[in-house]
């Protein structure tokens, strides 16, 4: 199945960035006289409420779902890198203030708070990425911490401060790799978790604006069409549903080959 | 189990107060002037002066977070500034429909999870095992506001079985609970199937298996009982899911619940309600977590001496 995800993954990584310039449709250009038209053979997709070609859209859309898996895993991961090891590594008062803080962030579930600060914010693109990294770190400077907890009694470690390393070297060079396995399932499940996440809030209306094609405002234009052109709502949710299985299915295959008990559960 | 029930309770209140603290702090999160962005570019300064009296946000920041908890313990959330009428009332009016449709998204989770995570383990390592599970993957990734709208143009447009959106007689409940419920069901079986096949090597379920007992037996007499409790537990996890899962199913099938009421309060920045929403939500939520965390102690007496 991890292959599969492999598969997926790189598949769409192309579409996203050939996609566009292959397409003979601008997905901007409208054709008002064909609005709403089913699949054809021309426009395989269909076309939406402005007669615009739903697969030129899906391609660009997948350039901003991309864009935005890979800022918040990318920034998410870097705070959650250095808040969590040295929450993990100095303990005490600095362990103390980064736990309550996560504690605070994971007590409101899932989506909520980032639904509530694009609210205050205001919708857009940045302040949707601003929105998730500021929640998303928490996974990672919990993973991070408990790794860094354990690895801080182990005798290289120990070792290294006796040479007379400094804190900042045996974090990054000894204590952090430990965690890079575990830190790599997370970021490739987190990409899945950050694209369905900014699909739910554009969808909300509370994300990327039009006439920017995002997936989730796709369907969010196409719940209006759900009677008579049920095309608008199929192919961005499939999209959307492809994409999060392939980094789910690649997360799931990297943690049972990187964690010895799980792959023999499987057996 | 006195000191463990008060030990997990003093726990939870610096984390009730963060909370609180932070949803205080939204409204100042506002790029430029709160009042301002409430009433729009249009509105006149007398009317921009008057709202931040009446919110008080002419006030020392202090006294603004001092009145806010104050309020707070009293029940009182503020008023809504659309309708002019107590937020928590108004939110207390949509948590019926809410509950509702959270406890059959449970039921359908639940209902399709445990069978589904009983087969796959009983049948390890078979293709109705990979199947089983390839089937539960794909239900965490498809988004519930991709699978309701298709349920609804097969079962309401095409079929005409059920009505398109709304809330009134159980057939409107049907197609919520089941796009709501679909990805917790995902979780839960996957989850389930991993706690059986963990406990199916324990040594009591060996025995079992060594005495003659049919596979069927052994997980569902033997290793089910025991595997309940951390079932249990992800399913109580899992309610922040059904939670934020909510505002989004309401949203898609015009389900008059306090998610729909969140995403319609931030469309008019009626800010004091969205706090009161948000509020309510994660409270609950913190609420579902601490019972799950009692039940847990209650069932296994090693989690109380930890």
């Amino acid at each position: 199945m991890s292959r599969l995800g492999a598969v997926i993954v790189i598949g769409a990584a192309l579409a996203a960035l050939l996609g566009p310039l292959v397409t003979p449709f601008d997905p901007a250009g409208q054709e008002l006289r064909l609005r709403l038209e089913g699949p054809t053979s021309t426009h395989w997709f269909g076309l939406d409420e402005l007669g615009r070609d739903i697969l030129a859209r899906v391609l660009v859309g997948a350039r901003i779902s991309w864009l935005v898996g890979l800022v918040v895993v990318g920034v998410s991961s870097i705070v959650g890198v250095v808040l969590g090891s040295m929450a993990g590594y100095f303990g005490g008062r600095v362990d103390d203030a980064i736990s309550r803080v996560m504690d605070v962030l994971m007590a409101f579930p899932g989506l909520l708070l980032a639904i509530a600060l694009v609210a205050v914010l205001g919708p857009s693109l940045t302040n949707v990425v601003v929105a998730l990294a500021s929640i998303g770190w928490v996974g990672y400077a919990r993973l991070v911490r408990g790794q860094v907890l354990r690895a801080r009694e182990l005798e290289f470690v120990q070792a290294a401060r006796a040479l007379g390393a400094t804190t900042p070297r045996i974090l990054l060079r000894h204590v952090v790799p430990t965690a890079l396995p575990a830190l790599s399932v997370q970021a490739t499940l987190g990409m899945g978790g950050a694209i369905l996440a900014e699909a739910s809030l554009s969808f909300l209306g509370l994300g990327v604006q039009p006439p920017t094609p995002s997936w989730g405002t796709m369907l969010s234009y196409g719940r209006v069409h759900v009677l008579d052109a049920p095309h608008l709502t199929i192919f961005p949710g499939l999209a959307i549903a492809v994409l999060v299985l392939g980094f789910n299915f690649l997360g799931d295959g990297l943690r049972d080959a990187l964690d010895p008990s799980s792959s023999q559960r499987r057996t | 189990m006195g000191s463990f029930v008060a030990r997990r309770l003093a726990l939870s209140v610096p984390v009730l107060f963060g909370v609180a603290t932070l949803v205080f702090s939204l409204i100042h999160l506002i790029p430029g002037d709160p009042a301002q962005a409430m009433l729009g570019d249009t509105a006149s300064a007398a009317d921009v002066d008057a709202l931040r009296t009446k919110l008080g946000l002419d006030r020392p920041l202090l006294e603004q977070y001092g009145v806010f908890l104050l309020g707070l313990v009293r029940g009182d959330l503020g008023t809504s500034l659309r309708t002019g009428d107590p937020v928590a009332g108004q939110i207390w009016l949509r948590v019926p429909a809410t509950v509702e449709l959270a406890a059959a998204a449970m039921v359908v989770a639940i209902g399709v999870a445990l069978p589904l995570g009983v087969l796959a383990a009983v049948r390890r390592g078979t293709s109705l095992d990979a199947l089983s599970m390839a089937v539960a993957l794909t239900g965490i990734s498809v988004p519930n506001f991709w699978l309701g709208p298709l349920l609804a143009i097969v079962f309401a447009v095409q079929l005409e079985w059920l009505p398109v959106s709304g809330r009134g007689t159980w057939a409107h409940l049907v197609l919520p609970a089941i796009s709501l419920g679909a990805g917790l069901a995902a979780i839960l079986a996957r989850m389930t199937r991993a706690t059986l096949l963990e406990e199916l090597r324990e040594p009591y379920v060996q025995a079992a298996l060594a005495r003659g007992t049919s596979a069927w037996r052994a997980v569902v007499r033997h290793a089910l009982r025991n595997g309940l409790i951390p079932i249990v537990t992800i399913i109580g996890l899992q309610f922040g899911a059904v939670l934020t899962g909510a505002v989004i199913t309401e949203t898609v099938f015009a389900w008059p619940g306090i998610g729909r009421l969140l995403i319609q309060s931030i469309g008019f920045r009626d800010y004091p309600m969205v706090q009161g929403c948000i509020l309510l939500i994660a409270v609950t939520y913190m609420a579902v977590n601490l019972l799950t965390d009692l039940i847990y102690g209650v069932l296994d007496p090693r989690i109380r001496l930890q």
